[in-house]
């Protein structure tokens, strides 16, 4: 890269003014394409955290006694129920039959599955249809005004 | 002394009752030295149940196993001898028709296979004279009979297909009768056959359906009863269907008449409607309201599949871009259920309600397409981001070299300036 | 704008001699001949760290060593965080265009022997440097703790147990453990953003203090042709000139690291499952291939030795001339021409690059 010994003198060339506002046109543009990420980057997003292995399912006093809620645990539905006795159980609601989402039915005290009629016990066990394995079951716990929902690592 | 008289006692009764040499039992003595035939079941007493049991030849036969004579086979005191085929049933249920008994030896034991047998077709012809049907010891074999737990046993689920097939596939064998023998065969393509192959021995196999001692091949109307005991949600929309009144009607049997007894084969979705393979056609002709409900299902299955399909592409092209998609290929899965549940729905036999599954399916593929839309788009707009900051790179780039050479036109290259020598 | 810079430049100067580091800036020169372009090579490796510093730090705001958290911590990134996904997938692309330069920049110096005195101690340092490079590769592969980054460290550290002597105490101090686990995520974390750094650093204050100290070395036949009189001397000033060109290099790579992240953004991979089977085809980064696939072609015996004990002292030795090269090497310090070193490099390059393109078949 010796430019030197390639330009003879005397060839016109853009002006130093040119040459200068080029460069620091260019280079000004640039860092701007590199800062505005960077700056974007470190302003945290909407979702606060990352979806680690605990989440808030409920609140204390929202779920009647002897029923369930859907809830979203990282990127698959969970299943929280709260026990006639007043216990609360958390599974995957994800059916190891054919992965539909599963439900609490309050009348069978059991949790069903609507595709193919699967029942799982309250231990997550697969107690009658097509379902192959028990459900993944999760730690439920209260603190304080929440139900926390935690997956076992 | 006495301690060593006691232990030879001790070891002698120990031995006896583990039945290792039983010193007693001139049955097995004297038969199994005999060769061929007679011999036979002496040989293969030793892996029987009964045996395990503590039971000896004695207890079924009769006769006097202390005795080393031929007296010990004497008719006179109590020997029963070989009974005859049409004897068999009654033979066995000597013990296993006797509740109190069979409860000495397995409080669980059930004792009805007697009275079972006699309500099935085996047991009718046989107590007509007919000696080619099966009894106890043609499925559950003489002399070394296994628990049905056990893998070895005929009666074992994964055996059974084939101890029924051993007369009931046997077409010379079956000639004078007047049904079918091809059920084994066509039972071996069936789907039930290939789960019970694969080691789930709660598959159906023949006698779930058509009991085991109380054989009997179920009535046209309570077919769908039976298969209803596992197929659930199938049998409770079939009874509400339409079709229950016209099968019922038309003497046809429930379940079978689409999807066959033995040769269950798994269904597709061109099954239903009105294509080549499609059942609803081989009842339902063109111009009838049936035609039409058939097609109208099939296609609404199909628009679903089509619209997941499509779904499903753009995530994937979407992710293969390098797009982070996850979140919502699980919410497309939502439509895979409901193309689950619509098939379920077929069983409704009522357009309306495919259409209120499929509709929801639909709807949730339309919104995962949406997703994988948005994320083309957000990789459309890093591609032009990428080249906004590339211009500016060769702005720079370019004022650089214009610099370079601004400054190197007015000087003269000049010699090494640095410290260090070669 | 010029006397603002020197108003700041007079400040600084009084208060500690920035004067005089100017002065040397300002009359450091270039050798210019035709081997010029390879002398790119350093700062273009030094620019591609500086990245790295940088996008890993911006990594480190978001990203958690833990097994439950790191997976979903990277995707978070990679899919919550505006511009996250330019900044990792920059980072994992760099890392990669590093360790390719830096090893274009160690075989340039090979070949330009410019190892030979006197500045012996200016290869040691980069070969260290080198040797840091690998490692910052090695542990950071681990974090985003995917099965083919859980594999691949599982039988990386399986290599190191088999070193005599040592082997099981090393095996055990890289994991943390017996097993790849957790604890060795949290260990490889600390040696990729505090430990390595800090001895990167050190090293690379020395290696470029040395560097500025013994200026540019000229190969040898370009020196001999100099001293002949075939050739004049030529150079360019270093500032302006070397490092304006030295800057249009850093960004043609800005601009590749950005195509490759927009068009071929670095993949998250599956969350590691200790418990799962391995993967068929688990393949260590492609610096490490030539390695791997030395290791796979060796019998299980060779004489008294397990084969894979053999291979690894066979490295070692072949690691230990590599940098002690200078020193048996030393005619060529004397200006004599080592072609048997030459021929030795060209060996090395091309057993690299065809084992290399063997274990990608």
């Amino acid at each position: 890269m010796d430019v030197s010994d390639q330009i003879p003198r005397g060839v016109p060339q853009p002006s130093r003014r040119w040459v200068n506002l080029l460069l620091g046109g260019g280079v000004l543009a640039s860092i701007g394409a590199f800062l505005y990420p960077a700056i974007q980057y470190i302003l945290p997003p909407l979702v606060a955290e990352s979806t680690s292995r605990s989440v808030v399912a409920a609140k204390v006093g929202e779920l009647k006694r002897n029923s369930g809620k859907i809830f979203k645990f990282g990127s698959h539905p969970a299943l929280l129920v709260l026990t006639a006795e007043g216990d609360y159980k958390a599974f995957s609601a994800v059916c190891t039959h054919l992965n539909c989402t599963v439900q609490y039915r309050a009348d069978l005290r059991e949790i069903w599955c609507a595709c193919h009629n699967g029942l799982y016990d309250l231990a997550g066990r697969n107690v009658s249809g097509p379902p192959p394995r028990p459900l993944e079951t999760y730690e439920a716990h209260v603190q304080g005004e929440d139900v926390v929902v935690t997956r076992n690592a | 002394m006495k301690t060593a008289i006691a232990a030879i006692i001790v070891f002698l009764w120990a031995l006896g009752s583990t039945g290792a040499v039983s010193p007693s039992d001139s049955c097995i003595t004297c038969h199994a030295s005999l060769g061929d035939k007679t011999g036979e079941p002496a040989r293969l007493f030793a892996t029987d149940v009964h045996r395990q049991a503590g039971l000896g030849c004695a207890d079924c036969h009769g006769g006097n196993p202390n005795d080393d004579s031929m007296d010990a086979m004497n008719r006179a005191k109590g020997f029963r001898g070989t009974p005859k085929k049409t004897q068999v049933p009654a033979f066995c249920g000597r013990c296993h028709a006797d509740i109190t008994y069979m409860h000495r030896f397995n409080p669980k034991a059930r004792a009805d296979q007697l009275s079972q047998y006699l309500t099935s077709v085996h047991g009718k012809r046989l107590a007509r004279g007919d000696t080619k049907v099966a009894t106890c010891v043609d499925c559950h074999g003489v002399h070394n009979i296994l628990p049905p737990s056990d893998t070895r046993a005929p009666v074992y689920p994964m055996q059974v297909a084939s101890t029924c097939g051993r007369c009931h596939a046997d077409a010379t064998y079956m000639k004078d009768y007047k049904i079918p023998t091809d059920q084994i065969a066509l039972y071996g393509k069936s789907v039930h056959a290939q789960m019970l192959a694969a080691g789930d021995t709660s598959a159906p196999t023949c006698t779930t359906c058509h009991g085991n001692h109380g054989a009997t091949p179920p009535g046209v109307s309570s077919v769908a009863n039976v298969c209803g005991t596992c197929h659930v949600f199938f049998t409770q929309l079939f009874e509400k269907s339409p079709h229950q009144a016209a099968f019922a009607r038309q003497d046809l049997p429930g379940c079978v008449a689409c999807h066959s007894n033995h040769e269950i084969l798994k269904p597709t979705d061109d099954w239903v409607g009105v294509s080549a393979n499609a059942v609803c056609t081989n009842c339902h002709v063109a111009g009838t309201n049936g035609y039409r409900v058939a097609k109208k299902m099939a296609g609404d299955i199909a628009r679903l599949r089509t619209f997941a399909g499509e779904a499903e592409e753009i995530l994937s092209t979407a992710e293969r871009s390098g797009m982070e998609v996850s979140s919502a290929k699980v919410e497309l899965a939502g439509a895979h259920e409901a193309l689950i549940k619509a098939r379920v729905d077929v069983h409704t036999f009522r357009a309306a309600e495919v259409q209120k599954q499929t509709d929801e399916g639909v709807e949730i593929a339309k919104k995962a397409h949406a997703a994988g839309i948005a994320a083309l788009r957000e990789r459309d707009f890093r591609r032009k981001g990428l080249g906004v900051a590339l211009i500016a790179i060769v702005l720079a780039i370019s004022g650089l070299y214009l610099k370079i050479r601004q400054i190197e036109a007015c000087k003269e290259p000049r010699p090494p300036v640095d410290k260090a020598g070669p | 704008m010029a006397s603002l810079y020197r108003q700041a430049l007079n400040w600084l100067d009084a208060r500690f001699g920035a004067g005089k580091v100017e002065e040397f800036l300002r009359h450091k020169t270039v050798p210019v001949h035709r081997h010029t372009v390879w002398y790119y090579f350093g700062g273009m490796t030094l620019f591609l760290f500086v990245v790295q510093v940088l996008t890993g730090i911006l990594l480190l705001l978001y990203y958690r060593p833990t097994p439950n958290d790191a997976f979903e911590s990277v995707q978070y990134i990679m899919t919550q965080v505006r511009f996250g996904w330019l900044i990792r997938s920059v980072h994992s692309w760099s890392a990669n265009l590093m360790i390719f330069t830096a090893f274009v920049h160690m075989f340039s110096v090979y070949f330009l022997k410019a190892y030979r005195q006197p500045r012996e101690l200016t290869w040691i340092t980069g070969m260290f440097l080198f040797f840091i490079l690998l490692g910052f590769g090695f542990s950071g592969y681990l974090l985003p703790w995917n099965t083919l980054a859980f594999f691949a460290t599982k039988v990386g550290t399986e290599m190191a147990g088999s070193v005599p002597v040592l082997g099981h105490w090393l095996l055990v101090f890289l994991r943390g453990g017996e097993e790849v686990t957790g604890a060795t995520l949290t260990r490889f974390f600390g040696f990729h953003v505090a430990v390595l750094p800090g001895l990167a650093t050190v090293l690379l204050a020395l290696h470029l203090l040395l560097v500025q100290e013994l200026g540019m070395s000229v190969p040898p036949r370009v020196e001999r042709a100099i001293t002949e009189g075939r050739e004049p001397a030529r150079s360019i000033p270093f500032f302006p000139n070397f490092l304006l060109r030295d800057i249009i290099g850093w960004y043609a790579a800005l601009g590749v690291l950005g195509a490759l992240a927009a068009i071929f953004p670095w993949e998250l991979g599956i969350k590691a499952d200790p418990f799962a089977p391995a993967p068929a085809g688990i393949r260590p980064e492609w610096y490490f291939l030539f390695t791997f696939q030395t290791l796979k072609y060796l019998p299980s015996k060779i004489l008294f030795l397990e084969g894979e004990l053999a291979g690894l002292m066979g490295f070692s030795l072949a690691a230990a001339v590599w940098v002690l090269v200078p020193f048996i090497d030393y005619k060529a310090g004397l200006g004599r021409l080592s072609r048997f070193f030459t021929g030795l490099g060209v060996f090395v390059l091309g057993y690299i690059v065809v084992l290399s393109a063997l274990a990608l078949r």
